[in-house]
């Protein structure tokens, strides 16, 4: 994987070919086009456009949970978070969806990297899948810790035990360790490189966390945007460098280049 | 395309379709989408004398058919523009029409001496409509004195052609125009965003960091074509029209009204290819109504 990497991309018309409800809140769609896809990395997203909505017009940023390019499909898992991810989540399946992709620069593995700990709470799981499924193909061996509310809330839980060890934190002690990801002993250890995706709160105490232990963190940023191309320049995030777009200096940051830790 | 010819002062376009500032970046972060080189042109980010942070996250909300932003003109400065940016987008087949703004005339002069080596630059558009920063912009945009003040001063420091867009900000748009256009600008570009606010009451703050920002999008789109039609009137130069085009009728829409050239803005955010795609849609409107020349229906209301 190579992080600085400028793959091409493209706008494309999708059929949904699924859409799995996950609890209340949540689907995973999986879409296909014709024709072969340009390289997706974990990490990247997709600019959907949401043609069934009456209320909104811009496009939603959503991260990609799986991709197999070649074959021209994608998976998303979506957030109902307002009218637009709701329209979305309620597209019949085999109707078309415009989606532009891959954006965005995804995540990053260090030389000779052996513990890799990905944490994913919420939505967040989806780039998590991703980098998961990519790094175990890689010969890598991951290990998760996956954050909810409770053991109902736990997304995408069966397939990411197929990845590797699956550790799960809830806050009410329903599954796993009772508390927030960091309350889990995992996170006391060092790790080659902590990857995480989640509601900000969560990331920022997994940077700190990850900085405690030595141990380099890249989160992946989810702010609002408009274009997804670096020309509105809305999503921006304060970095040591400035404020740079998260959609494409992004979504991915190593938590030292933000200014959560300071 | 011939048919799709318009002049903008001294400026020859090949088509009547431009993108809109901070709506297009340097056109290069669209390049995998569409070919630049069909665009009449690109007008890129507001351009200031030193570099810009801009306001604090969050810049934008997405409101009834249209969003608000505060950016707040984040840009490198004009000289990282004329080092590192232009060069790479001088030669993309397309008039690059560099967006000018400061907050002292005396920027603003600054910036258009550091363009003037570039000869591929025919044309700047002065910024004196920005709603979003706390000097300069659109304070020379609301007064006929502040328009007329900044024009003048750049007619003397560039000899190309000068463009001014407007505020819609204001009581009587016609007014500033007549202003711009006595102290010898080739053409102004209207409407810049209007002021507007969001409120989440589910946090009881404003969704902006900077509490107001500028409103684009197909909901201010009544107000542009009116004002267009308004300054058309009032005016002998050259109108550019914007706000919230997203279709080629849209674009004819500006152009009936009295606009000779229109600029495409939010639209690029939804499609990356809509500006070609309004090129063509214009054409296909020009073909089947075999209309020969686009200045035939100009400014017909």
């Amino acid at each position: 994987m190579n992080s600085t990497q400028k793959p091409a991309r493209v706008v494309a018309d999708f059929v949904l070919e699924s859409m799995t409800p996950l609890g209340e809140s949540y689907g995973l769609l999986l879409l296909r086009t014709e024709g072969e896809l340009p390289p997706v990395f974990p990490g990247q997203f997709a600019q959907v456009r949401i043609d069934r909505s009456t209320s909104t017009f811009l496009r939603r940023p959503i991260s990609i949970c799986s991709a197999q390019p070649a074959e021209g499909r994608v998976e998303l898992l979506v957030r109902r978070a307002g009218a637009g991810t709701d329209a979305l989540l309620r597209t019949p399946v085999g109707s078309s969806v415009n989606l532009m992709l891959p954006l965005g620069r995804g995540f990053s593995v260090p030389e000779n990297a052996e513990r890799l700990l990905l944490v994913g709470g919420g939505v967040g799981v989806a780039p998590m899948m991703s980098l998961g499924l990519d790094l175990k193909a890689r010969g890598y061996a991951p290990e998760f810790i996956l954050g909810a509310r409770s053991e109902s809330d736990l997304l995408l839980i069966d397939r990411f035990k197929e990845l590797g060890p699956v550790y799960v934190t809830t806050d009410d002690g329903s599954a796993g360790v009772k508390g927030v990801v960091t309350a889990h002993p995992r996170m006391q250890q060092p790790s080659d490189m902590v990857y995480c995706c989640g509601p900000k709160p969560m990331m920022v105490a997994v940077a700190k966390a990850a900085a405690r232990v030595g141990s380099p963190c890249e989160v992946s940023l989810e702010n609002m945007m408009a274009c997804g191309l670096g020309a509105c320049l809305c999503c921006v995030e304060k970095t040591v460098r400035g404020n740079v777009c998260v959609c494409t200096e992004g979504p991915v940051f190593n938590s030292n280049e933000l200014t959560w830790l300071d | 395309m011939a048919r799709l010819n318009v002049n903008i002062g001294s400026l020859q376009l090949k088509n009547p379709v431009l993108t809109a500032s901070g709506t297009f970046g340097y056109g290069e972060e669209f390049s995998d989408f569409m070919d630049l080189s069909r665009l009449g042109g690109f007008i890129v980010k507001g351009t200031t004398l030193m570099a810009r942070q801009g306001n604090d996250y969050p810049r934008m909300v997405e409101t009834p058919s249209g969003m608000l932003n505060a950016v707040g003109l984040q840009n490198k400065g004009v000289s990282y523009f004329v080092d590192h940016i232009y060069p790479r987008i001088k030669d993309c087949g397309s008039e690059v029409i560099v967006n000018v703004s400061g907050a002292t005339i005396d920027d603003y002069v600054a910036v258009a001496e550091r363009l003037a080596p570039c000869d591929g630059i025919r044309a700047i558009e002065v910024n004196i409509s920005c709603p979003n920063v706390k000097q300069g912009g659109m304070a020379f945009g609301t007064t006929p004195k502040g328009a007329a003040a900044v024009t003048a001063a750049l007619r003397e420091a560039w000899d190309r052609t000068l463009i001014v867009k407007l505020s819609p900000n204001v009581t009587d748009i016609a007014e500033i125009a007549r202003a711009v256009e006595d102290e010898g600008a080739d053409s102004v570009s209207l409407i810049n965003t209007l002021m507007g606010m969001a409120v989440d009451v589910d946090r009881r703050r404003p969704y902006l960091s900077t509490i107001t920002g500028g409103l684009s999008g197909p909901a201010v789109r009544p107000i542009a074509v009116r004002m267009v039609w308004q300054v058309a009137k009032a005016v002998k130069i050259p109108v550019i029209g914007l706000g919230g085009i997203m279709s080629g009728r849209d674009a004819l829409e500006f152009m009936m009204a009295g606009a000779t050239a229109v600029e495409v803005g939010t639209a690029n955010f939804i499609d990356p290819a809509a500006s070609v795609r309004i090129v063509d849609e214009i054409d296909d409107y020009c073909q089947k109504n075999n209309i020969s020349d686009i200045r035939e229906i100009i400014g017909i209301i």
